[in-house]
């Protein structure tokens, strides 16, 4: 596995140097079958070329993205389901191919975080509400200050 | 000489930036207003010296002088005139420089403006700019000097990447850094105060139009190179999730967060512990940024070539800042008060819902971005985080935020009436409701998001203009009282107003393009014709032409719509001589809000061309929205309270008493 990865990458250096503009599926790729090609392009959306910076496999024109656009293709007409192809494909090149992870042990805090992110930020405000009901304050600015400010706040902008 | 020139007035401005770092700071503690006056003359003396440095190399590119080997190898005699300018920062060393130059800039307009701040604090504040400059000062001398020569002189430079000859490089990195740096004014405020030990309204009233100025730039930046990366890439993408992309965004979300919170900060003195923390976070962000684009640690259309020692140089310095800030700011942010007081219903509210959600927002972007790197450090695994991911996550966070945007400017502060406000909006509320019902309705086979998305987007534009419309007084006045109503009306109150009014026409072009675009890919031969969207388009033929660097192969289409004809679309692929390297030149029409994009592929062997072709309808909206955004930032920055400058507290009388109407 990691020899693969390895000389992946070593190709991907090479490519670097040839960055094409992604011209991505060509017409003798696509399938007859529109609903069949349909899913064929989501399924090739949600796919990482393994040898590009960043790009799925739909969008990028390295020759592994072909043969990988084509498998998938080959794999749906042979009657796969949209879950089997993923998963071919990813018992053949691991995790690492989809570009969106799947939930697992090790991407549980990252599927988590924004909710968890929300429900702490939220919570720590409703119960800061509360707590500042029976806070009072102090003033910062002296009087003389506090007063200044006051006029030109007052002077400057009653509309807003 | 003038190469050497540079290096040493580059040498220099170190020079000056370290006795900036050291003796303001010293003076503000001691009360020695002497050395606290070091500052300003230190701040202006370092931004000469980086312009002379600047203008040294950009010298040297437009002479292409290829003995210094940052000129050689990013530059081509035969290259044309602007790229030659810009190309000064299409490289890892040149940008390095524009970036400090921003920074020593920021830092000379507040040594030269700053008049009416408290000696103290504007001490403090160009010693922390100078600290970060003279940080990344070391940087430039130490890996990445762009002076370096070359003996014996080559005789050809190797070029610029093609896909940075064009008009885009001109334009989008100096609009990025402008606000990414721009935001290094809010962070050495923050630690500024932190350092003082005091913090007030005036302090936000200080701060907001730096936050203004850098997020109205690093706004219309983003959008710049969004742009770009539509017409230069190819597959009409406008927006990759990318990592770097991801790297600019951050700065953005929590830049529009400080935004909003440094509002709160200046009217109510409320949140001042949160605005602090916010200035130093973005900043970080925009450091970060810096680090993931410079460390090659992310592989990206936009990385610059990975050196590790570069890499762990920025992390050092990423870390003294970032964690000396947070350190600063544990230890000081329990002795600033909390300040006012406000009732969760009211405008106070609305904007810490609208900092919640715009952090969160930033926070998933964060962790999406890093995730796979730190997984990778920690078990081993390699996992990717792409679009699908950011997609699923962003969004749901983003749709409460934007349904809630139109409450924000009605509310009251301190106390505010939630149902007196919704009364106010059921026009909004009616109209985007009709829209989105039309949309569901009308655009069969699309999906019902697009209704929903689309009517978000007209809630935040009638959102917008009710805003405007109830502070001249709609309904209680007469038209000519309304009409001087409206334009007494603060600046900042249309600027509010424009913002939002932009983010909703980005909205709607966002979810318009994802919905209604269609792609078509096509084998043609010369004669041959393309549906695309309403219009036909019938392939003329290739042909090759030449540029100054380039030859290209041209295909030319003529677009007819019900039999006529209206256009010629031209599309090229080109190939850069020195580099060897292909681009595609998208071909695009732009009728109304809508493009007809064309690329070419590769020529089949039965003499046809794969021939690429996108309709998206709206899809200008996205970038029109952010430059509506964007003016809505300028005209805000044009606030007669900040136009004034906050009050001095010494001087204060000659700035209050000037008459007010």
């Amino acid at each position: 596995m990691s020899v693969l990865r390895q000389s992946l990458f070593a190709i991907c250096v090479v490519a670097l140097s040839f960055i094409q503009p992604a011209q991505a599926v060509t017409p003798d790729e696509i399938l007859n079958d529109p609903v069949l090609e349909e899913r064929a392009r989501d399924i090739s959306s949600g796919l990482r070329c393994l040898v590009c910076q960043n790009q799925s496999i739909d969008d990028s024109d390295a020759e592994l993205a072909k043969d990988l656009r084509v498998l998938v293709r080959q794999r749906l007409v042979a009657g796969d389901s949209d879950s089997q192809v993923v998963g071919y494909i990813v018992s053949r090149y691991g995790e690492f191919v989809l570009l969106k992870p799947r939930l697992s042990m090790q991407t549980v805090l990252l599927w988590s975080m924004p909710a968890l992110f929300l429900i702490i930020g939220l919570t720590y405000l409703l119960l800061g509400a509360r707590r500042r009901r029976f806070a009072n304050t102090t003033a910062l600015l002296s009087e003389r200050e506090q007063a200044d400010l006051e006029k030109v706040l007052s002077s400057r902008d009653d509309n807003s | 000489m003038i190469v050497e020139l540079g290096h040493y007035a580059l040498i220099m401005a170190l020079a000056t930036s370290l006795i900036q770092s050291v003796l303001p700071l010293a003076g503000a503690r001691i009360r020695d207003n002497g050395l606290m006056a070091v500052a300003a003359p230190a701040a202006i003396t370092s931004f000469l010296l980086i312009l002379l440095a600047f203008i040294a190399l950009t010298v040297s590119y437009v002479t292409s002088d290829f003995s210094v080997q940052n000129v050689w190898e990013n530059s081509h005699s035969l290259k044309p005139l602007i790229y030659k300018f810009s190309g000064v920062w299409g490289n890892h060393e040149g940008s390095m420089l524009l970036w400090i130059l921003i920074l020593v800039f920021f830092s000379a307009l507040v040594a030269m403006f700053g008049s009416n701040l408290p000696a103290s604090l504007k001490a403090n504040v160009l010693a922390v700019q100078a600290w970060i400059t003279s940080a990344f000062l070391f940087f430039v001398l130490l890996t990445s000097n762009p002076f370096n020569r070359l003996n014996p002189a080559p005789l050809e430079g190797r070029d610029l990447n093609p896909i940075l000859q064009d008009i885009g490089l001109a334009i989008h990195p100096p609009l990025l850094y402008l606000g990414y740096v721009g935001f290094s004014i809010c962070f050495s405020f923050a630690v500024a105060a932190l350092i003082d030990g005091r913090i007030d309204a005036a302090w936000a009233r200080w701060v907001r139009p730096w936050t203004l100025a850098a997020w109205t730039t690093l706004t219309a930046g983003i959008a710049m190179g969004s742009y770009w990366a539509y017409y230069e890439l190819g597959w009409g993408g406008w927006w990759f999730w990318d990592p770097v992309e991801n790297a600019s965004f951050m700065p953005w979300l929590a830049g529009t967060a400080l935004l909003h919170s440094a509002l709160v900060m200046e009217k109510r003195e409320a949140l001042k512990i949160w605005t602090i923390l916010l200035a130093i976070m973005t900043f970080s962000l925009s450091l970060l940024g810096t680090f993931l684009v410079r460390s090659g640690v992310l592989t990206s259309v936009h990385a610059f070539a990975t050196d590790p020692l570069r890499g762990i140089f920025i992390l050092c310095i990423l870390i003294v800042f970032i964690g000396g800030a947070f350190t600063l700011f544990a230890l000081r942010a329990q002795t600033l008060s909390p300040g006012g007081l406000f009732a969760p219903v009211s405008k106070e509210g609305a904007l810490v819902l609208n900092n919640l959600f715009l952090t969160t927002a930033m926070a998933t972007v964060l962790i999406g971005t890093l995730y796979p790197l730190v997984l990778e450090a920690v078990t081993g695994a390699k996992i990717s985080v792409g679009p699908p991911f950011f997609n699923l996550t962003f969004g749901p966070v983003m749709i409460p935020l934007l349904l809630a945007v139109p409450f924000g400017p009605l509310l009251a502060w301190k106390r505010g009436d939630i149902w007196a406000v919704t009364q106010r909006l059921y026009l909004a509320a009616g109209v985007s409701l009709l829209v989105a019902l039309a949309v569901t309705y009308f655009a069969t086979g699309a999906p019902v998001l697009a209704g929903i998305g689309i009517g978000i987007g007209v809630w935040l534009i009638m959102g917008s203009l009710t805003d405007i419309a109830l502070r001249a007084g709609i309904g209680n006045a007469s038209p000519s009282v309304m009409w001087r109503r409206l334009i007494g009306l603060p600046r900042s109150a249309f600027g509010g107003a424009l913002a939002h009014f932009g983010l909703g026409i980005s909205v709607v072009g966002i979810v318009a393009v994802t919905a209604f675009s269609t792609e078509l890919v096509a084998n043609v031969a010369p004669g041959g014709k393309i549906q695309s969207g309403p219009f036909t388009l019938e392939f003329k033929g290739l042909k090759p032409n030449s540029g100054p660097n380039y030859s290209e192969l041209q295909g030319a289409f003529s677009v007819s719509r019900d039999g006529e004809n209206i256009a010629e679309i031209v599309s090229a692929k080109r190939v850069y001589t020195a580099r060897r390297m292909p681009t595609t030149e998208a071909g695009i029409m732009t009728t109304g809000p809508n493009q007809l994009y064309v690329a070419l592929g590769d020529e089949t062997p039965g003499g046809g061309t794969v021939v690429r072709v996108w309709w998206k309808p709206w899809v200008t909206f996205i970038w029109f929205g952010a430059i509506i955004m964007s003016v809505g930032g300028v005209v805000s920055l044009f606030d007669r309270r900040l136009r004034i400058g906050a009050p001095a507290r010494r001087k204060a009388g000659a700035a209050i008493a000037e008459p007010t109407t």
